[in-house]
């Protein structure tokens, strides 16, 4: 297969939150900001990266009646790496996400990715398809961050644009994510349709 | 190559395996990050420490003590300068808040009355009950400060209630739960100011 399409497919083509509409609970609850976005995507895509690489190499030696179980296990163990060095290493961070790291573990498209690609494809393409669908969806978790970011507090990346008494506050709350999110799969299925 | 077929044995072998090498992982990563993230956490409360309080130079001993009501207990840092108590601060929490437990390092000067807070967990909304970080430390609204007040010379309850405390605007269970803390905090501190003075001679 060709290892460019299968990076970049997950940015438009199959952009987990955009087209397979995989993952919403961290896509909606942590995008209040850009930054938290940002964190969230780049945590994902390691999670995925290396699940996917652990369990392209394992694929042979699991019994298929137990394979969902063993995903999991490993998922959750570098969910709970990634939780453990955010909180060493960026605890600021960490304070911003931190009840939606652990929840990684049950993010669908981990598993998704394990269970459709990593456990049927070899260990490069399925470190290629780690990245590309990490990225394509950090890509997304930050469109939609900025958006209500600028939105509800009049700021991007917590660099002030407009004065506080003109936003809109909704953006920021939880029915702000859903309309903004349905804006943006329109106007993506817009621009697939030319 | 074939998969191993799904037999009881080879099954709960693999299952085995697969949990204790998580484990292990797992058990690996958590020593080698419990050092950092010690040190991150005393730097968030010192930092907090020396945020809330006045000018000092030494820490004392931090000590616990059991909060009103029963709950969690409320850790006391007394702070000196030159030998002399310039005021505590208390490390105290709520669990009133719009999504469940805040705490907030709050610090009270040796007048008894509040001279900063900073906060050090919470969930509440970003946008609305989140602004609390700012909106009671604002002197330019002296009906939402809370500096340089106590519970004993001001209601610390939200106007709406009829308190001497402006709420957050659309975030008045955010702002209730963080009085409330503050009211714990002090009412505690007094309960423990005997205490706190006699430490005063070291």
């Amino acid at each position: 297969m060709n290892q460019w399409k299968n990076f970049s497919k997950g940015f438009i083509k199959e952009n987990p939150v955009f087209v397979l509409l995989l993952g919403m609970c961290p896509t909606l609850g942590v995008t209040s900001s850009a930054i938290n976005g940002l964190g969230m995507g780049l945590a994902t895509t390691f999670v995925l990266l290396m699940s996917n690489i652990v369990v392209s190499l394992v694929k042979n030696l699991i019994p298929e009646k137990v394979r969902i179980p063993s995903f999991i296990v490993i998922i959750a163990a570098f969910v709970t790496i990634v939780q453990l060095a955010m909180q060493a290493y960026l605890p600021s961070l960490y304070k911003s996400l931190g009840l939606f790291i652990p929840l990684i573990v049950v993010n669908c498209i981990v598993l998704g990715r394990a269970e459709a690609f990593a456990s049927k494809n070899t260990l490069v393409s399925s470190a290629i398809d780690g990245v590309g669908i990490g990225l394509g969806f950090s890509f997304a978790l930050v469109l939609l961050g900025s958006i209500r970011e600028i939105l509800g507090s009049g700021k991007i990346f917590n660099i002030t644009l407009y004065s506080e008494n003109y936003v809109t506050l909704l953006f920021v709350l939880a029915p702000g994510a859903f309309i903004v999110l349905g804006y943006l799969i329109a106007i993506i299925n817009r621009i697939k349709k030319n | 190559m074939a998969k191993r077929e799904s037999t009881f044995i080879n099954m709960v072998v693999t299952l085995f395996l697969v949990t204790g090498i998580a484990a292990a992982g797992l058990g690996f990563v958590y020593d080698l990050t419990k050092g950092p993230i010690e040190v991150a956490r005393l730097k968030a409360q010192s930092e907090a420490i020396k945020q809330v309080l006045p000018e000092f130079d030494t820490l004392g001993t931090s000590f616990k003590t059991l909060a009103e009501e029963g709950g969690d207990s409320l850790e006391f840092f007394p702070a000196y300068k030159n030998g002399r108590l310039v005021g505590t601060a208390v490390q105290t929490y709520t669990k009133k808040g719009f999504n469940g437990f805040i705490s907030i390092m709050a610090g009270i000067d040796e007048a008894g009355n509040f001279s900063g807070y900073s906060v050090l967990e919470h969930e509440e909304t970003p946008g609305l009950g989140s602004k609390m970080d700012v909106w009671f430390n604002n002197p330019e609204k002296p009906k939402q400060f809370v500096i340089g007040k106590n519970p004993n010379n001001t209601n610390f309850t939200v106007s709406k209630d009829g308190g001497d405390i402006d709420a957050i605007t659309a975030s008045t269970i955010s702002s209730r739960a963080f009085l409330d803390a503050l009211t714990r905090a002090y009412s505690s501190y007094e309960k423990n100011s005997d205490a706190t003075s006699g430490l005063t001679g070291n």
